[in-house]
């Protein structure tokens, strides 16, 4: 990840979303965006994670020059390099954990043996190796947003995007599930969260504050909390 | 991703709405069903048309008097005096590719036997006749070359006059009243059916001498027709043109005149019935088609509604990696997974309509391998066709649009 720069029009009335933005994330960050509704973060994420192109400006990703690439040179970025996890977890209903977590690989021509591997391990990497063959009915919100995760890991992206993980979600699973981005994270994993709350907000390295459009505020978190300590600190809800 | 996988996939979300997608197919499955079952019922009619022909004798020529037009007024065949009983005996003499020939005259009798009556066609010829068309006796025997030239009062009659006068009596050496002349009937011709070419019943006739026709009856000594067979069906064509050069010639007809007589010839009645009988399976085939596209837009109707309600898999799908062309591909190939499932079903349906139309209704059935396969084609073109649209439109969907749909 190199050097982050774009303007954006949105709509028929030319509704700056973004105002020039310039952001250069590294690898191994742990970035939260924060800022309210309609301040262009969301905006943000969605170039970041190459599902829109920007107007104007420059976008280089691992030093590709996104902005110049086709919708299908997009579509595979997509699948390789990032991986998305979404507020409303966004898994196929009727469809077990594991097909959902194999389906990036289906659209990477990864053999069928290699991709069930690979979901077998992403899924036991969020600790739900047990709940492979469970539909999402069937799972607890925090189960499904591990599922989630899982499925954006499987083919082993540079990024991590997750636009709102935490947002239908108990506070305590919240906990549960920043914990998880910790620990990939530490393995090396760039992650790059949008959120609105700064509990949440609070367990990344760095904060990029949006206002309007721009960036108002960059800058590293002290004091980073580690999720598993605060996750014992916390009184037990369920049972 | 490969075929076999986009294919399960599809199988799965037309499973996940069973009631929808039977209901969807069923509009194919009518389609395919009607067409082959039509295509059936119009392939059996021409390949009956066929052997009905090929049992009239493969060789057959008929040479009938032809029209002539009096004061303005065009008669119908048969209307000149030309044709005589001469003009026979040369062609027999004189045209090489003819094998045999019979002559023949004649009009319509009131029969009566007992209380019982009925109008027929009465036919004068010699015995060679039945030879000739190839129409073997059911029962007795057939005139002889005896009676016609004493010009006997004995009969040969059709099935269908049989049935009509005698019911259960035994024909054989009965009296019949034909215009008041008492005729022995001495024998009875096996049923032929309705003529696949004139589309009249052969079997309501009866067979006399032709000279006790001419000479007690019609008091006519010109002849109507001359039934020829040529040595070989090959030979047919030659023999049809050594006859109209000979009879030309013998009725002193100047180049330029139209012919006084007419020569058809088996062949060309058979491509005529031929004609008529794929004008039938295409009228057929047609309408059932449109049932077919009726079908067709049924499915493009359900793939709309589907990718509108599932435009949020749809997203999912594009941003974890899935191009355009994927997406197209998995709804494309849902589409054809329900047509050609249809199809399947609708072959089956239409190869029972069709053994239960020769059950029920005693028409000849042919279902045709060419049938089976151009349905199969025909039903995945229409899920092409009308897969195609909501296909782009799943395609075309905007993924952040998508991803944000309730």
């Amino acid at each position: 990840m190199e050097d982050v720069h774009k303007y954006y029009e949105l709509g028929e009335t030319r509704v700056h979303a973004l105002r020039g933005v310039s952001v250069s994330i590294e690898r191994g960050e742990f970035v939260a965006i924060m800022g309210a509704s309609g301040s262009g973060k969301s905006t943000f994420m969605n170039i970041m994670g190459c599902l829109d192109k920007a107007s104007g400006g420059r976008y280089l990703l691992e030093g590709i020059e996104v902005s110049q690439l086709s919708k299908k040179e997009l579509a595979a970025i997509r699948n390789r390099k990032i991986g998305f996890v979404f507020q409303g977890f966004n898994l196929l209903s009727r469809t077990t954990a594991q097909e959902n977590v194999e389906l990036p690989t289906l659209y990477a021509q990864i053999s069928k043996e290699e991709g069930q591997k690979r979901a077998l391990h992403a899924l036991e990497l969020v600790g739900l190796g047990d709940r492979m063959l469970h539909f999402p009915s069937q799972l607890s919100g925090g189960q499904q947003q591990r599922v989630a995760i899982a499925r954006a890991l499987v083919n082993r992206p540079s990024i991590l995007l997750a636009d709102e993980p935490t947002g239908n979600l108990d506070s305590r699973t919240s906990v549960e599930i920043m914990e998880v981005f910790q620990k990939l994270n530490d393995g090396g994993l760039t992650v790059v969260l949008v959120t609105h709350e700064p509990d949440v907000s609070q367990f990344a390295k760095r904060s990029i504050q949006f206002r309007d459009g721009k960036i108002k505020r960059d800058e590293p978190i002290v004091n980073r909390p580690r999720a598993a300590e605060v996750l014992k600190n916390l009184p037990t809800l369920e049972d | 991703m490969d075929l076999l996988a986009i294919i399960r996939i599809a199988m799965r979300a037309l499973a996940r709405n069973k009631m929808r997608s039977s209901l969807t197919m069923l509009g194919i499955i009518i389609g395919v069903g009607a067409v082959i079952a039509m295509v059936s019922v119009g392939q059996g009619a021409q390949q009956q048309a066929q052997q009905q022909i090929a049992a009239m004798g493969s060789n057959l020529l008929f040479v009938g008097a032809g029209t002539v037009t009096r004061g303005g007024m065009r008669m119908g065949w048969g209307a000149t005096k030309t044709l005589i009983y001469d003009d026979m005996s040369a062609i027999l003499r004189e045209c090489p590719a003819v094998q045999a020939a019979a002559p023949g005259s004649q009009t319509a009798a009131q029969v009566v036997f007992g209380n019982d009556n009925w109008a027929t066609q009465l036919n004068g010829t010699e015995p060679q006749y039945f030879d000739i068309r190839s129409w073997p006796l059911a029962e007795g025997s057939s005139f002889t070359q005896d009676d016609v030239s004493m010009a006997a009062n004995v009969a040969v009659i059709g099935e269908t006059v049989r049935k009509n006068l005698f019911g259960a009596t035994d024909p054989i050496g009965q009296t019949i009243r034909i215009n008041n002349l008492p005729f022995r009937v001495v024998g009875v011709l096996t049923a032929k059916g309705t003529s696949a070419a004139m589309g009249n019943d052969q079997d309501d006739t009866i067979v006399v001498p032709i000279t006790t026709l001419q000479k007690k009856i019609t008091g006519q000594d010109w002849l109507r027709w001359i039934m020829v067979s040529a040595i070989s069906r090959q030979a047919s064509y030659t023999a049809q043109q050594q006859i109209t050069a000979l009879l030309r010639d013998r009725h002193r007809i100047r180049s330029g005149s139209d012919d006084d007589f007419m020569v058809r010839n088996l062949a060309d009645m058979a491509d005529l019935a031929d004609q008529q009988a794929q004008l039938f399976t295409v009228l057929l085939a047609s309408i059932a088609s449109i049932s077919l596209i009726v079908g067709g837009i049924g499915i493009m109707n359900i793939m709309l509604v589907s990718v509108t309600e599932r435009t949020r898999e749809i997203g999912i799908r594009m941003a974890i990696g899935a191009t355009e062309g994927d997406v197209q591909q998995q709804f494309l190939v849902e589409a054809i997974v329900l047509s050609l499932a249809g199809g399947a079903v609708g072959i089956m349906v239409g190869t029972g309509a069709s053994y239960l139309i020769t059950q029920t209704l005693g028409w000849p059935v042919l279902v045709s391998p060419t049938a089976i396969v151009a349905a199969v084609i025909f039903s995945m073109a229409v899920g092409i066709f009308f897969g195609f649209y909501p296909a782009r439109k799943a395609a075309r969907l905007d993924p952040i649009e998508a991803l944000r749909y309730e």
